[in-house]
């Protein structure tokens, strides 16, 4: 019907062109999560501390990055970040559109997890806050041992739902030429003349990893719920 | 920083300025969002239906299918997918304009999401609802249209708001296949004029304000369809 030839993509082929893809794409989602969760946890912060100037920055930041679409962001930055920051970073003029990428991706990402830290401070019961003051901690201190740490909790399934769509998004990084785990396919795809086989098997990784990450979200949610 | 927002006054080449071409940019876009935002709804809202349907687990089944296969492929390979796989298995279609098919894979995505919410929306309803149905002698299609999905569609106007946001920021993917929207005209407009900072601010201004304007649609039709004394739950965080 097709004429498909999967059996072209062969190691070597895979080796050559999709490995190397295929870290990056992970080496982005991870850093990007990690750093949008504690940059999300600040920003989280700021808006919940009752201080005006500390909480509008942070507002402003937050519904900024939410109301722009991630490919422009993604340009911007490409943009934006002057060559001279990327001399500073070893091998940083070679891989311009990746560390830009990183950056961008850290960047966005925080709006984003912000937005859900902030809810998962908020549904912690004011009687958890009070009874931290009355054992007479700091504020700090309160956030620190009382609130995060219930509220980084109950949120890990949505943070790891929102690190699958953050990894599906990694692959927007083609707007910049970043070579992700999809260019790494499209590339062997253009190289060979089979940019059916490579889109198609690009797919099929991707709902690979994203199904069986969002089946195993599913499960510790349900671990999580027994014990709640 | 020295500004040239005169840039905006240039010919582009073909005898428009490049604000001109902006506003023609600016409405592709537009087009491309209402148009993928229809089939979304449909298609969402069809399989959502199914997927709560109490006695037709093969229904069910089909519409978890679509779903789990919608949101598990990044919107960009499925647009490569529509545009290079897709009309080779059918080649009727490659007559149809690379905005059509855009179209089907924006739609068809976010229509799993959708789909999705309006799964939640209906299971969040107390059984007594679907039993009041039953009682009253309706059939299961008149228990959902009279019963069930009115007060579900109220339920998720909320995650609806933003989902329709989304389908106009996803919207900008569609540069991926040279559809001349926003995105394609700031890469574009930046590369001929090297007026970088000025085109993709106007750009970034232009999704900003369609975006709010989405907002406030749906927050007009949340109030006038709100249930008197019925709380509405506002979703946490996700998606993009």
């Amino acid at each position: 019907m097709l004429g498909l030839d999967l059996s072209f993509f062969n190691w070597d082929i895979i080796s050559k062109f999709v490995i190397k893809g295929f870290w990056f794409s992970i080496q982005l989602t991870i850093i990007a999560t990690l750093g949008g969760i504690i940059l999300g946890t600040i920003l989280a912060l700021m808006r919940l501390s009752g201080k005006k100037w500390l909480a509008t920055p942070a507002t402003i930041y937050v519904n900024g990055m939410r109301s722009v679409p991630l490919v422009m962001v993604i340009l911007w930055f490409f943009l934006l970040v002057p060559a001279g920051f990327y001399a500073l970073i070893p091998g940083g003029s070679n891989n311009r559109a990746e560390i830009s990428a990183i950056i961008t991706f850290v960047a966005f990402e925080a709006a984003y997890f912000s937005e859900i830290m902030r809810a998962g401070i908020q549904s912690i019961s004011r009687g958890q806050v009070n009874a931290g003051r009355a054992l007479g901690m700091t504020y700090s201190q309160n956030m620190k041992l009382i609130v995060l740490p219930q509220a980084f909790r109950n949120m890990v399934p949505i943070l790891l739902t929102q690190t699958i769509i953050l990894f599906q998004d990694t692959s927007l990084v083609y707007a910049i030429g970043a070579y992700d785990l999809l260019k790494g396919f499209s590339t062997a795809g253009k190289i060979y003349g089979r940019t059916e086989e490579a889109y198609l098997l690009a797919a099929v990784v991707y709902f690979v990893m994203c199904f069986g990450l969002s089946y195993m979200v599913k499960r510790l949610q349900n671990k999580i719920a027994i014990i709640r | 920083m020295n500004w040239d927002w005169k840039v905006f006054l240039n010919d582009d080449g073909s005898g428009r300025t490049y604000l001109e071409w902006m506003f023609d940019a600016w409405s592709w876009t537009l087009a491309v969002a209402g148009a993928s935002w229809v089939v979304a709804m449909v298609v969402g809202v069809l399989f959502g239906t199914l997927r709560t349907l109490p006695n037709s687990p093969w229904l069910v089944r089909l519409a978890n299918v679509w779903v789990e296969l919608f949101r598990n492929i990044p919107l960009l390979v499925q647009i490569f997918i529509w545009y290079f796989v897709v009309p080779k298995i059918f080649p009727a279609m490659k007559e149809l304009p690379s905005f059509v098919l855009v179209v089907f894979a924006l739609g068809f995505f976010t229509s799993a999401r959708i789909a999705e919410q309006v799964r939640a929306g209906v299971q969040s309803l107390p059984r007594g609802q679907r039993y009041a149905g039953m009682a009253m002698g309706f059939t299961t299609a008149q228990t959902y249209r009279y019963v069930i999905l009115p007060m579900a569609f109220r339920i998720i106007v909320p995650p609806l708001t933003s989902e329709s946001m989304n389908v106009l920021k996803n919207s900008s993917v569609a540069f991926a296949v040279s559809i001349a929207e926003l995105t394609m005209f700031a890469m574009q407009a930046q590369e001929e004029t090297s007026r970088g900072i000025e085109i993709y601010l106007a750009v970034t201004a232009a999704y900003a304000v369609s975006a709010f304007a989405v907002n406030r649609v749906f927050a007009f039709i949340e109030k006038k369809v709100q249930i008197p004394g019925y709380i509405m739950a506002g979703a946490a965080g996700g998606g993009h």
